[in-house]
């Protein structure tokens, strides 16, 4: 196993004119992992991105990246990171091709190197027809592979993304994701900041949530969603007519019953998979006709809603887990 | 010891030179080049203003204002300049409010260069910036008639004094820059301080001919002495009248000093605010 992790933080704080941006966050991150910093606006994670990333000196602390000390090895710690900042960085009046030549240049690599990677990344990103127009031009999911090429020029073992998904569409979030999975599988450590719970889910082997400037929760995807709660059944009835009968027939097997009226949908709490082949045990004696039964696990929304009592992003909060009644 | 996993290592990476001051300026002086040849406009302050404002006061304003000894537009011209160069402090700090708003000096700053290089290298764009401006003022004045009429050597040390005035005026446009937080805000701040330093001077018209207190503040103001100094060297005017202040009396010295005065002022102003902004 590897001795020294990818990033490091220690008890890193950070003040703005007396009011604490970051109050006090450690993580480690191991080398190949991928670290998802969840919490909404305002919660401090781009300020830990930057002083891990040398942009911002911290008040308190201590980070680490590869090993080096992010205050006193400025200069080895940017040579072994990437990042992608929240707006993407790139020089709109500059060509996707003068963009990655801007930065090799600046980086000292050998511009036939330069040349063969930009070949290569633009290939991998989809850019190569766009290579040569002024970046302006380019849509938000271009200009997001674009500053990820810019990036990864310089084949960095980390890498920082501040919300690397924010504003994109649906189709340009999912293939970004594709291209991050690929480079994890390629062994570069990813911290990546996101207020998409989903994101997180998606891409992190561990999350930390962070709120106020604080960790309020960490641990892997699977670990906070037990923290948030049980597993839970849920039945959709084929006719509303049958909620009542099906409602009582579910108290029967489980304490707490909540019933959706316009969906025809019960949900139980469960212990797991024994719960559910109970319940639907009940059902296929009664008669009751079924469109689904089936065991949900509580999503990441969930979590911070049972963590910080208020949803992390009003994008979110159309989940149908909250809208139930208890009967 | 063996690592047992199943990813892959990272591809091997390439070998990273971190450049020297000097390259990494010299980068980023190609890239705000790049911009100046893509967008041209952004050349129209130094360029169709400046040419417009020689136009204006030599054939519309000219007329009305007398200059002893001297023909009005010869007079002119050495003023159009300076004031063209002083232009390169809004626009140092124009370009660097654009860079710090849209998170290019972000960028720069997460690679291995040394920092001062964002500096270094905007600040030379801008002085070649203003520079071109100078070069388009020159062309006009020669098409209207105006010359250098001292020799080479007084001619090219006026443009030095020129660039090196320029030079110091440029870190009030690095300080303005990093203090303030959008382009809209640096054009107004900077225009609203370019416009009376630049007019309250000898540059377009005589002090004498200005009330008393007025014409204090136009010739200790480092704009006339400098504009002086170019009309001495080019052979543009006569010499500062008898009872002009002390720095009009010697003005190649006094440029030189003001220049040095100003950088040892607004430099570490500007390091500090560039600093202060970027521990953020």
């Amino acid at each position: 196993m590897n001795a020294a992790p990818a990033v490091e933080a220690i008890d890193l704080v950070k003040h703005f004119d007396g009011t604490r941006a970051v109050d006090g966050v450690s993580f480690v991150v191991p080398e190949g992992s991928v670290l998802g910093l969840l919490g909404p606006n305002g919660a401090g994670k781009t300020t830990l991105v930057r002083m891990l990333t040398t942009l911002s000196v911290p008040t308190s602390g201590t980070g680490r990246v590869a090993g080096f000390d992010v205050v006193r090895q400025p200069t080895e710690v940017r040579r072994s990171l990437g990042l992608t900042g929240q707006a993407a960085t790139v020089d709109e009046i500059l060509t996707g091709r003068e963009n990655l030549k801007l930065i090799g240049s600046l980086y000292g690599l050998p511009r036939k190197y330069v040349r063969e990677a930009t070949e290569r990344l633009f290939a991998r990103f989809d850019l190569l027809d766009a290579a040569d127009r002024m970046a302006k031009t380019y849509s938000g999911g271009m200009r997001r592979r674009l500053d990820l090429a810019v990036s990864l020029l310089a084949a960095p073992p980390i890498l920082f993304l501040d919300e690397p998904t924010t504003g994109l569409d649906p189709q340009s979030r999912s293939g970004l994701w594709a291209v991050l999975r690929e480079l994890v599988s390629e062994g570069t450590t990813l911290v990546l900041t996101t207020q998409y719970l989903e994101e997180a889910d998606q891409l992190a082997d561990e999350i930390v949530v962070v709120d106020k400037g604080r960790v309020i929760a960490a641990g892997t995807p699977t670990q906070l969603k037990d923290q948030a709660g049980r597993a839970s059944v849920v039945v959709t009835l084929t006719h509303a007519a049958d909620l009542e009968r099906a409602a009582e027939l579910m108290s029967s097997c489980s304490q707490e019953v909540h019933v959706e009226r316009g969906s025809r949908r019960l949900t139980a709490q469960a212990g797991g998979l024994g719960d559910m082949t109970r319940i639907a045990a009940v059902f296929e004696t009664s008669g009751i006709e079924l469109d689904d039964l089936g065991l949900a696990r509580p999503s990441l929304d969930d979590v911070f809603l049972h963590l910080t009592g208020r949803r992390a992003d009003a994008e979110n909060a159309s989940n149908p887990s909250t809208e139930g009644v208890a009967s | 010891m063996t690592a047992v996993q199943t990813t892959r290592a990272p591809a091997a990476r390439p070998p990273i030179a971190p450049p020297s001051l000097v390259r990494a300026s010299a980068t980023i002086v190609w890239r705000n080049l790049l911009h100046i040849r893509r967008m041209p406009e952004m050349l129209l302050d130094v360029t169709v203003q400046s040419v417009m404002f020689v136009l204006l006061f030599a054939y519309v304003f000219g007329g009305a204002i007398a200059v002893r000894g001297a023909d009005y537009k010869e007079f002119l011209l050495p003023g159009i300049m300076v004031q063209t160069m002083v232009f390169s402090s809004a626009i140092v700090a124009m370009g660097l409010t654009s860079d710090l708003q849209k998170g290019i000096v972000d960028r720069f700053k997460s690679l291995p260069i040394p920092r001062s290089a964002v500096l270094v290298g905007r600040s030379i764009s801008s002085l070649i910036h203003s520079s071109i401006g100078v070069a388009v003022m020159a062309v006009t004045g020669l098409l209207i008639g105006w010359r250098i009429r001292n020799g080479v050597v007084d001619g090219v040390l006026a443009f030095l004094l020129l660039l090196l005035f320029g030079f110091a005026v440029i870190w009030l446009g690095i300080w303005v820059g990093s203090m303030m937080r959008t382009v809209e805000a640096v054009q107004g701040f900077m225009f609203t301080v370019m416009f009376p330093l630049t007019f309250v001077a000898n540059t377009f018209a005589p002090p004498e001919s200005m009330p008393a207190w007025l014409r204090t503040i136009a010739e200790w103001n480092p704009v006339s002495a400098i504009t002086q100094a170019c009309r001495e060297l080019w052979g543009n005017g006569p010499p500062a009248a008898a009872d002009a202040a002390w720095p009009l009396q010697n003005p190649v010295a006094v440029s030189i000093g003001w220049s040095l005065v100003l950088t040892a002022i607004f430099a570490p102003l500007a390091v500090t605010a560039f600093r202060r902004r970027s521990r953020d």
